[in-house]
């Protein structure tokens, strides 16, 4: 098993003919996804690499092809309107890989996804694979192994990087979730865990913050009192200056809040083993397995 | 994005609020003929991007010209937190019957912006939330419906029990809540909102700040980035389509994506060395971008080590190697550069670099020791 996306997932590509669209609709081609649809105002009508039927809206491409899920690579000026398309065409899950959506413009998105009862993962996001079966993003294929430890994090990079050490010391994964590095995302990391701890193939978590807002916090009190699987976090930007946004819109310490050893310290309050380095996650979860 | 008080209170103007008028300059002659404009007395006011101003001595009162010509002389040029003050605002003095808070945060935690107001104003407000947070009130806002007229009269009856007030203050809410959300606003504050002894209010400070990403939609607002207020390099940087923030290490680090651009000077530090910057190229890297990027950490002279941390996935190692091989060869490089690439066409970069006399790692923990080692 595995969460979120799976064998059963039947993916939208929104933007499929541009630059980034075509070039990652490729990539999860490759690495097995199915990809049942793209979706390109103006450009209905096409086959994408002379299998993929191109429709100008989300409403038809969900009517023909029956298609459950979306992933958005369009500007970010036409971000929010993808995802309330898609909201509305009544796919269940929605990733939005676009960074650079205005933060006032998700305050509006998400109680419109909540309504129709639509998950968001991200934006601003590097996606999510399960290793083996499918990938909805940008995530790099050839770093991931099947195995039983399920990542989320806020980053992207840096998740590939805890991701080759673990695969590098022969510990696979479940599913890995990027949630995204803005300050308001979908999918969050207390709902990750929940679907984690769901889970049977997952036996344990690494949670991948950085500097600002609480949702590190309120994830370290949600493993303590509602998980058994065991959950090793690693908070980036204990270097950091306060007030600065580090590159991600909610990487920012306002006022004293936000900050990495905040985190760290609530992590070990509440039973989450704390990487110091990306390195030192290989051995806390060789530790819990 | 920051913007000055005095921009603010533009932004307020345009949306009715009561905020006094006002002249900036850069000019100690000039600030004393703006204050004989206006006669009587006037407040001169430090125009930098930080609080705690008045604190620091950036905000004086001037009975005549002739005080406002020294106050201005005496500001500009002050060093308040780091920061120079180029611009002063002289604006008339408004007579303080009583001082009270206003103002809208984006709440993360709830998806949504929240309205802030307290009858306890002219201090900041985080220290209010320390010492006194029952004197605080708070109503998160639902974004589909903006501020509705109940709440902004609730609000309004937390800072003034007089009807005539609490009404006047319910419509300054409601425009505030208009000036923030047509600003696409990350926060804005009134502080001090003042009650005159002719029961008048007025904004006397006003602070705001806007959100990078709406910027697109708003040409008016982005004129208003004060590029001279703005690090060199950050602003370089920002004009390569680079994110790149100046620290007081001398570990030059050059990263892709923001997370792992953290954790490797997190690693820097962890390994005895202070990093120089923090700097993201960006996802899909082309040489150019690597170029800008040497250029802009070389810039920084107490740079002594470069370090190179890459992750390839979309960024191809390829185009990095080129883009350090092409940098190199342009400038006239006397610091050592530790390079570890890993990834997306990780091979092809390791011949490029091999080529041309470099050597990479591709161990992240190594490669940033060396880097350490290297600054001395």
């Amino acid at each position: 098993m595995s969460i979120l996306i799976g064998d059963d997932t039947r993916l939208v590509v929104q933007g499929i003919t541009g630059r980034d669209g075509s070039f990652h609709a490729r990539r999860m081609r490759e690495y097995g996804t199915n990809v049942v649809a793209g979706v390109t105002p103006g450009k209905g009508g096409q086959l994408f690499d002379d299998e993929v039927p191109v429709f100008n809206t989300m409403a038809q491409a969900v009517e023909e092809t029956g298609a459950n899920a979306s992933v958005i690579y369009v500007p970010a000026a036409f971000a929010s309107g993808a995802i309330y398309e898609a909201a509305d065409a009544g796919v269940d899950l929605v990733v939005c890989i676009t960074e650079g959506l205005p933060v006032g413009d998700m305050t509006r998105v998400m109680p419109y996804l909540e309504e129709r009862g639509t998950r968001l993962i991200g934006p601003n996001c590097p996606g999510l694979i399960v290793p083996g079966s499918c990938k909805v993003g940008i995530l790099p294929g050839s770093i991931v192994e099947e195995g039983p430890v399920g990542i989320v994090s806020r980053s992207g990079t840096l998740t590939y990087e805890v991701i080759h050490q673990l695969t590098g010391a022969g510990i696979g994964q479940s599913t890995c979730v990027g949630i995204g590095g803005d300050p308001i995302i979908g999918t969050d990391f207390v709902d990750a865990l929940e679907m984690f701890e769901a889970d049977d193939r997952t036996e344990a978590v690494v949670l991948i913050g950085e500097i600002g807002g609480t949702d590190e916090q309120v994830a370290a009190r949600y493993a303590e009192e509602q998980m058994e699987t065991p959950v090793v976090g690693f908070v980036a930007g204990q270097t950091a200056p306060p007030g600065r946004t580090m590159g991600h819109a909610g990487a920012i310490i306002s006022g004293s809040e936000g900050t990495a050893e905040e985190k760290m310290r609530v992590f070990e309050e509440h039973g989450v083993s704390v990487a110091e380095r990306p390195a030192d996650i290989v051995p806390a979860i060789q530790t819990v397995l | 994005m920051n913007i000055h008080e005095y921009q603010a209170k533009q932004i307020f103007r345009d949306h009715d609020l009561p905020a006094p008028p006002g002249r900036v300059t850069r000019d100690a002659d000039e600030a004393s003929e703006i204050a004989a404009d206006y006669g009587g007395r006037v407040v001169v006011k430090a125009q930098v991007h930080t609080g705690g101003r008045g604190k620091a001595g950036g905000v004086k009162l001037a009975d005549d010209p002739e005080e406002a010509r020294e106050a201005a002389d005496a500001i500009l040029g002050m060093d308040i937190k780091g920061l120079t003050v180029r611009k002063v605002l002289v604006t008339p003095a408004v007579d303080i019957e009583s001082e009270a808070y206003a103002g809208i945060v984006m709440d993360r935690s709830r998806d949504r912006p929240v309205f802030m107001v307290s009858p306890e104003g002219g201090m900041d407000i985080e220290t209010v939330a320390e010492e006194k947070p029952e004197a605080i009130f708070r109503q998160p806002i639902d974004p589909a419906y903006g501020l509705l007229p109940h709440q902004a009269t609730t609000l309004a009856y937390r800072l003034y029990d007089e009807p005539k007030l609490a009404k006047e203050a319910a419509g300054i809410l409601g425009k505030l809540w208009k000036a923030y959300r047509g600003s696409d606003a990350t926060m804005v504050e009134i502080n001090p909102l003042v009650r005159t002894p002719d029961d008048e209010l007025r904004a006397i400070d006003a602070k705001m700040n806007l959100d990078d990403n709406a910027l697109f939609r708003h040409p008016d607002l982005e004129e208003m980035r004060d590029v001279e207020a703005e690090d060199d390099s950050e602003r370089k940087a920002r004009e390569a389509g680079l994110s790149y923030i100046k620290l007081d290490g001398d570990v030059g680090c050059c990263v892709n994506g923001a997370g792992l651009a953290m954790a490797t000077m997190d690693l820097v530090k962890y390994y005895g060395g202070d990093p120089a910057n923090f700097l993201d190229i960006g996802g899909s890297s082309s040489p150019d971008k690597v170029v800008s990027a040497l250029e802009i950490i070389t810039d920084d002279p107490s740079v002594s080590s470069i370090l190179f941390n890459i992750f390839g996935g979309i960024t191809r190692c390829d185009d990095v190697a080129n883009g350090i091989v092409e940098a190199t060869s342009r400038l006239d490089l006397d610091v050592p550069i530790t390079i570890r690439l890993t990834g997306t066409n990780e091979e092809e970069a390791l011949e490029i670099l091999r080529d041309n006399g470099f050597e990479a790692m591709s161990d992240m923990d190594e490669a940033v020791q060396r880097a350490v080692e290297a600054a001395g």
